[in-house]
């Protein structure tokens, strides 16, 4: 009883502190509140419409909603590489920051679940999904698959950061016993993401793009690029802002491993680019399309970009003296995120599903609606991590503990 | 077979989901996000409508007769919406004969009239392939296909064609990849989707190696003179926004005895229709004595669609 009131008092302390702010954060929850308003609105036009108000057609049945999908379970499998050193090694720079990077998993899963609610046809139908009330096609459907582990993995970081944060709170330590089995099921959980949306689309014999054995490692790879220089560009951002303690050291070493993750997944598509074009088929007209266009060269000038920015980022990333800068550091992160985002977003989805089973290349892009509704989910997801980070940053900071009244 | 005998799911569960599906679609619906989606306003027994296959006789009869009622209503004629089973002992196979097929898309368009498929914007179940005639020696390669040919005449000199539709696999990617069950296998061999209960996340699309499943990315619309009134259930009768759809090798007409549209359209004969399983039909016919082929046959998925030689 005891224990409940007082988590009331740090519910109740928790939606204090993020209705209190300065200036910048009110302006930056502001600018944030009114992307999503925007976003709103588009998804009502959506709504009204139907999909025909995006880009997408039947021959590009999948567009920027179901690629924003896959590179945010990227972003959220990451954090399991500040978990792993933070809480099996005790790296103590790291386990500073872990809470954020698990926070930031936890603000990816919901973008997740967004992107595919915002796709489907028939939004009020998403309830035949769940067990016991719909008729979830289980196990033969990997999209179910993905449904149950992208909630495992929600639930688990979860009930890790709310734990952890509510013992610092009451000035408790945590119970390790308590917390290492659940946060070492957060690290398959997190390959396992990552694994199942690898396997959505490598489980179509259809789709000879993404019919490959690497596209998981593949998927894995990019996304220990994207998630951490993600984390290294919002811990700048943090640090600027707020007097909380994140050192060098501690992005230097998630500068290092990113080096590691760059050079698995740029070794990665290499193979994929001999094993296309050293003997292609015709199926490789899918690579084709991707890195030369067919005629167009739209997609071959984005598909040449991401390379560059990946290839940029791993001579910083590998590099120490380069690494070793903090501002060249977040330059390469930047582009890594640029590049994953690309390689792992759209140039997935496009070359995947153009030309389609019928031979016919339709050249898609995203509508304004598209991107507009994309923009209020990436809004919504940075809207959970400003909060739940200033609560735990507060708690960090000591701003924010429990007194006996 | 009659309708009860339908391979059904898990009915034992029945009750129990009944009630959690009340709470929870109760909830989308107050929602709003129904009224929102139909345009139309809340319809609660649509709403709370269950799979096809956990339906009870009654329940499934309750369901025609309502759907009844509201077409006859919206389009001003007397429709009939049937939800026949399959018949015992059939199979049903489709051939079609590439050295007959002139191109002249007669099968698409008596498809749409009778599948009552939107013409704004436009849906079409069947999609006609151009090849050059010395390309498809070495096989049929689909992006060397041309479906948007446009002839004074057809069949165009030194050109051959290629109706491609749903294939009715046997081992059917979409139906695997469905997370909802909106699509399955009915004993008759046809692949079927049930339209209120697909949700439109398009992985069926993904998955088909034919490009055969079609998405209602808008409204559709059919004018009210050409709808035909003879419906069934997972075959012909209106569909929604936000819905796939595709060939239900016209179920409407074959499980009542009939050819399917297309078939009765070709002007040259092209096209063959009849039951896999008895010896003496034309199909088997074919499949004993042409030289048949299926598409993609590399994939396994083993269709039930079989082109063929028949003259050259």
């Amino acid at each position: 009883m005891n224990g409940l009131i007082q988590f009331v008092r740090f519910a109740q302390g928790s939606a204090a502190i993020v209705l209190r702010g300065s200036r910048q954060y009110w302006t930056w929850v502001g600018l944030l509140l009114l992307v999503i308003a925007t976003g709103v609105a588009a998804y009502t036009n959506q709504l009204t419409h139907g999909l025909i108000v995006s880009n997408m057609r039947d021959p590009m049945s999948w567009g920027f909603y179901i690629g924003n999908f896959a590179f945010f379970v990227g972003v959220a499998a990451a954090a399991v590489i500040l978990v792993v050193p933070a809480y099996v090694y005790q790296w103590g720079p790291i386990r500073e920051v872990v809470l954020l990077g698990e926070i930031m998993a936890i603000s990816a899963i919901i973008m997740c679940m967004l992107f595919v609610a915002v796709d489907v046809g028939r939004p009020d139908r998403l309830w035949h999904l769940f067990p016991g009330v719909g008729l979830p096609n289980f196990p033969s459907s990997i999209l179910v698959w993905d449904i149950l582990v992208l909630n495992a993995y929600f639930a688990v970081n979860f009930f890790v950061v709310t734990y952890i944060v509510f013992k610092s709170y009451m000035g408790q330590p945590y119970k390790p016993e308590f917390v290492y089995p659940i946060v070492f099921l957060s690290i398959p959980l997190a390959i396992g993401i990552h694994t199942v949306t690898a396997f959505l689309f490598m489980g179509l014999k259809s789709r000879p793009f993404w019919n490959t054995a690497i596209l998981a490692p593949r998927f894995i790879s990019s996304a220990f690029c994207s998630g951490p220089a993600l984390m290294i560009i919002i811990f700048r951002v943090l640090r600027a802002v707020s007097p909380i303690p994140i050192s060098n050291a501690a992005l230097r070493k998630i500068g290092e491993l990113l080096g590691y993750a760059m050079a698995a997944n740029l070794f990665f598509l290499g193979c994929e680019v001999f094993e296309q074009f050293y003997a292609p088929t015709r199926h490789t007209i899918h690579a084709e399309f991707q890195w030369f266009g067919l005629q167009e060269h739209g997609i071959a000038v984005y598909t040449w970009f991401a390379l560059v920015c990946n290839s940029a980022a791993f001579l910083i990333f590998g590099i120490s003296r380069l690494r070793d800068r903090i501002n060249v550091l977040t330059v390469g992160c930047v582009l890594a995120v640029a590049g994953v985002f690309i390689e792992k977003g759209l140039g997935l989805l496009l070359p995947g599903l153009t030309p389609d089973m019928l031979g016919e290349v339709y050249r898609y892009a995203p509508s304004l609606n598209e991107v507009l509704v994309a923009a209020g989910v990436w809004s919504i997801g940075a809207l959970f991590f400003t909060l739940m980070a200033r609560v735990a940053m507060a708690i960090t900071l000591g701003e924010f503990r429990y007194q006996q009244k | 077979m009659s309708d009860d005998d339908r391979r059904r799911l898990s009915p034992e569960g029945a009750s129990r989901r009944k009630f959690l599906r009340t709470v929870v679609a109760g909830a989308a619906g107050a929602a709003g996000v129904g009224a929102a989606v139909s345009g139309e306003g809340v319809d609660w027994e649509a709403l709370l409508q269950k799979n096809f296959r956990e339906m009870s006789r009654e329940e499934l009869d309750a369901v025609l007769r309502r759907l009844e009622k509201k077409y006859s209503k919206r389009y001003g004629k007397d429709v009939k919406v049937s939800a026949t089973g399959p018949l015992e002992g059939v199979v049903y196979g489709y051939g079609l004969d590439v050295s007959r097929c002139i191109g002249c898309r007669k099968c698409v368009y008596a498809c749409v009239d009778e599948n009552n498929q939107s013409r704004d914007p436009q849906i079409q179940w069947i999609r006609v392939l151009e090849f050059e005639r010395e390309r498809v020696e070495r096989g049929f390669v689909m992006e060397d296909g041309n479906p948007y040919y446009d002839h004074e005449q057809v069949p165009a000199p030194g050109k051959v064609y290629l109706p491609v539709s749903c294939q009715h696999c046997e081992d059917s990617p979409c139906t695997a990849v469905c997370p909802t069950g909106a699509t399955w296998t009915e004993p008759d061999g046809i692949v079927v989707i049930d339209y209120d209960w697909c949700i439109g996340c398009r992985y069926c699309m993904a998955a088909c190696p034919y490009g055969a499943r079609k998405f209602n990315w808008g409204d559709p619309s059919v004018p009210d003179a050409d709808i035909n009134p003879n419906m069934h259930l997972l075959g012909n009768r209106p569909r929604s926004r936000g819905v796939v759809e595709k060939c239900s090798f016209c179920i409407q007409r074959v499980r009542d005895g009939q050819y399917p549209a297309c078939l009765e359209a070709c002007p040259v004969g092209a096209r063959k229709f009849g039951n896999l399983l008895d010896p003496n039909s034309e199909i088997r016919y074919l499949l004993e004595n042409k030289r048949t082929f299926v598409l993609r046959a590399e994939l396994d998925t083993r269709p039930k669609f079989f082109y063929f030689w028949g003259t050259a």
